[in-house]
């Protein structure tokens, strides 16, 4: 594997095609072996689809997990003792939630990627920063779960920071109007979970009439829009609203999941989310699981390089998208860019078993 | 014990016999579920103080624990059911529903002639009395079929169907009513179909506490859920519990099938598995072969050819499905010996080779096509799967009575019915090795 210093030093968007692929799939052969020698069950699961870690030449080639079974199983490729944190994935109650086991060095660079992809997005300085959330859900630090490592993981990228919500997710508008008072003038950072922003911040701030001016804001959210599909509210409606209650210029949506942390698809200016250099997105038809054409709905895979003490390498997820182009997106940006179409539906399963008890 | 969340049912699937059998009378068709009609709006009038829907029946179906015991089949029920069938069979409606015909076939006087035959020495037994009844949510025919043993066994029924509304119970139980309000009237004690929330516990309650026998259909929590509420002293349970069942096939025999019946073989086992999503406890989840070397590889590859061949144009993969299998195959990777994926041109078939069978290999269930495999010379390695859990052995080349002689000299927990690819559905009196009639009716004995 590629030593931290070399792979840090990769342009986050700068490699084209070629080169990234042969890069990815020469980490990737070599997250397989690692893994297969240090998770049995890992092991298992290679044998299972007769995969040899050393004979793989592409990406592809690399069969992906499901998502699902870090809920089931406890997938781990360091001894306990090296554990450093274990993460759990947000999920409501009753719920089964992801585990993902890690040590220090796959912390820290999931970390240290993440700082590399901000940096191209924030520019290197900390900027004063709101998150759209409560300050409740990161201080039982003994579970990090999805919504508490994101506020967490973000918020190294600012300074000053302030909790536009108090435990009951009431909006503090004195609160944030004396922030912006102080920082006026100045670029700002703003964090939330989609579905947050849009039922604590824009919903209150629409319920009790006031208009915000953040006129130098980014505001980056993610979590998905499973929520908001339901209630009927669109990219353009979310963005079209904010601007309007609080005059943000620059929304910038993101994918990502607790499974690979520190991997993040952001946005461009074109909304179009995008690749970094230490990740891919492979879009699979479901019939076969062969490669989708750009255009093609589709399952998504993602791919990163970070996972070493967890086989989180190539997942399959359970959301579908779309492949918008590679190293040709007008921004500007090398890598494949994509869309995400949303979480596939269950269908109605027939026979006699009436409960879904089974699926676990 | 939640069920599925969103009611986006498929109906894609097309029903694969010309002439309407017996068969895939356990499972249902082309289902589609539709929101539950306000309970304040029944057909029948409710009752004021339970929240049931009423299909059919009585205003007020607690009123059926006193209609007197019948004898089986009482000309009274089959002259009822031979019209319902009736009624059914010129119903347009029904024709989009293979699953209402099949019933509506089942329920021809034919039929129930030939059903009643091994009862005739049956002299001197009456139904049990009121029979409870609780059909699976998934199966939307269920219900009728458990209404119609009762009422044979004679007995007065109170059928919970499904919370979903499907369109077959609609349509079966209109023809049901109309015939109750006709020429039937005086059966409309025992014709009761009911629904209400699965969550309802307490109208649960209610009906078992009069009730002479509670017929569960239903996952183990569903049936442990009903179980909490209590029966009368002298009443019994029949519960139709999850199950798991198996083919077994003669590689030999496979490999030397022409091509029809290769054909007739894979739409057999179409109507087996994918017809119901391989979700009925029918359906086979490991194939088991007899055989060895070239001609077992052989086998293997003509079977399959021929069951995608046949599913291919009729099944599609849906993403959850697909990613489903691939889940259900790291499992088998992580619980059970020597499992590998097979080569198959797609994901339709899913196919998982085992070194070896072991007791973990029955929990392995995944809807949508996803098989285990396992071959050997003999039947011995097969003992350890034949316990409780394991019901419905369908053959392709083995004698059926060769498989049943085993099960006697072996004394097995397991396994209740044997039968030919493409009959694991069939509905039959004698279910999960209970004789309906039987069980639902009690002998008088006079000395």
């Amino acid at each position: 594997m590629i030593d931290h210093t070399a792979l840090l030093a990769l342009p986050p968007y700068g490699l084209a095609a070629e080169q990234k692929q042969a890069f990815l799939t020469s980490e990737l052969a070599a997250l397989c072996t690692h893994h297969a020698q240090h998770c049995a069950p890992y092991a298992a699961m290679l044998a299972a689809t007769g995969t040899q870690p050393n004979a793989l030449t592409a990406v592809a080639q690399v069969p992906p997990l499901p998502v699902r079974l870090f809920k089931e199983y406890a997938l781990s490729s360091v001894p306990p003792e090296a554990l450093h944190k274990t993460m759990t994935s947000s999920g409501t109650t009753g719920q089964q939630v992801s585990r993902i086991f890690l040590d220090v060095e796959t912390a820290t660079l999931q970390s240290k990627v993440l700082a590399k992809t901000m940096e191209s997005i924030l520019g290197g300085a900390r900027l004063p920063m709101i998150i759209l959330d409560t300050a409740a859900v990161i201080k039982n630090r003994s579970m990090f779960s999805a919504r508490g490592a994101g506020i967490l993981g973000f918020s190294m990228f600012g300074r000053d920071k302030f909790y536009a919500m108090d435990e009951a997710m009431q909006l503090d508008i004195d609160g944030l109007k004396t922030f912006l008072a102080k920082h006026e003038g100045e670029p700002i950072f703003l964090f939330g979970f989609t579905y947050m922003v849009w039922q604590h911040f824009v919903q209150a701030l629409l319920r009790q009439g006031v208009t915000l001016s953040i006129p130098q804001g980014t505001l980056l959210h993610g979590g998905g829009w499973k929520k908001l599909a339901a209630e009927a509210v669109s990219h353009d409606v979310f963005r079209d609203t904010l601007q309007k209650v609080c005059g943000v210029p620059r929304i910038l949506d993101y994918y990502g999941m607790v499974e690979q942390t520190g991997t993040i698809y952001v946005e461009c200016e074109h909304g179009h989310l995008h690749t970094p250099v230490w990740a891919d997105v492979l879009i699979r038809r479901a019939k076969d699981f062969s490669l989708a054409a750009v255009g093609e709905t589709g399952l998504i895979e993602v791919v990163s390089v970070l996972p070493r003490s967890y086989p989180g390498h190539a997942l399959l997820t359970e959301d579908e998208g779309r492949l918008l182009g590679e190293d040709d997106c007008p921004c500007g940006r090398k890598g494949k860019y994509f869309e995400v179409l949303g979480r596939v539906q269950r269908a109605e399963v027939r026979g006699c078993s009436d409960t879904y008890e089974q699926h676990r | 014990m939640s069920s599925i969340d969103d009611a986006t049912a498929r109906d894609t699937h097309t029903p694969e016999s010309d002439t309407p059998t017996t068969q895939n009378a356990v499972a249902g068709a082309g289902t589609v579920a539709q929101p539950l009609p306000e309970l304040a709006e029944p057909d029948t009038g409710s009752t004021s103080d339970l929240p049931l829907h009423g299909y059919c029946g009585l205003a007020d179906p607690r009123q059926a624990a006193a209609a007197p015991a019948l004898t089986p089949f009482h000309p009274m029920v089959t002259a009822f059911l031979t019209d319902v069938s009736a009624a059914l069979l010129r119903d347009p409606r029904a024709k989009a529903y293979p699953d209402v015909t099949t019933f509506a076939f089942f329920c021809r006087r034919a039929n129930l002639t030939q059903l009643a035959s091994p009862y005739a020495q049956g002299q001197g037994r009456l139904g049990r009395g009121l029979a409870f009844h609780i059909a699976p949510s998934n199966v939307p025919m269920n219900f009728a079929y458990s209404l119609a043993a009762a009422l044979l066994a004679g007995n007065a029924s109170v059928v919970k169907a499904s919370s979903h509304a499907f369109e077959q119970v609609r349509i079966t139980c209109e023809a049901m009513r109309l015939q109750l309000a006709g020429a039937h009237k005086a059966l409309t004690p025992y014709v009761n179909v009911i629904t209400y929330p699965r969550e309802r516990q307490d109208v649960t309650e209610v009906f078992s506490r009069l009730c002479d026998v509670r017929i569960i259909w239903g996952g183990d929590e569903t049936i442990r859920r009903v179980r909490e509420a209590p029966l009368p002293p002298r009443a019994v349970d029949m519960a139709f519990a999850d199950r798991w069942s198996l083919l077994l096939c003669d590689a030999a025999y496979v490999a030397a099938m022409d091509a029809p019946s290769l054909a007739t073989m894979a739409q057999g086992f179409y109507n087996d598995t994918y017809l119901f999503d391989q979700n009925a406890c029918t359906t086979p989840r490991l194939v088991y072969w007899l055989g060895a070397g070239e001609t077992l590889l052989a086998a293997q590859k003509r079977f399959w050819d021929a069951v995608h061949a046949y599913a291919s144009p009729r099944y599609p993969v849906e993403p959850v499905t697909a990613v489903d299998k691939r889940v259900a195959l790291y499992r088998a990777a992580l619980t059970l010996p020597g499992a590998k994926l097979l080569p198959m041109p797609d994901n339709l078939a899913v196919r998982i080779s085992l070194d070896a069978l072991t007791l973990p290999v029955l929990d392995f269930r995944c809807a949508g096509g996803c098989f285990l495999e396992y071959a050997a010379q003999t039947l011995d390695p097969l003992t350890p799967l034949l316990t409780a859990r394991t019901q419905t052995i369908s053959a392709l080349g083995v004698s059926p009575q060769a498989v049943y002689d085993l099960l006697l000299a072996t004394g097995v927990r397991g396994v209740d019915r044997v039968t030919a690819v493409g009959h694991t559905m069939d509905f039959s009196l004698v279910w999960d090795g209970y004789d309906l009639i039987q069980t639902l009716s009690r002998r008088i004995t006079l000395s």
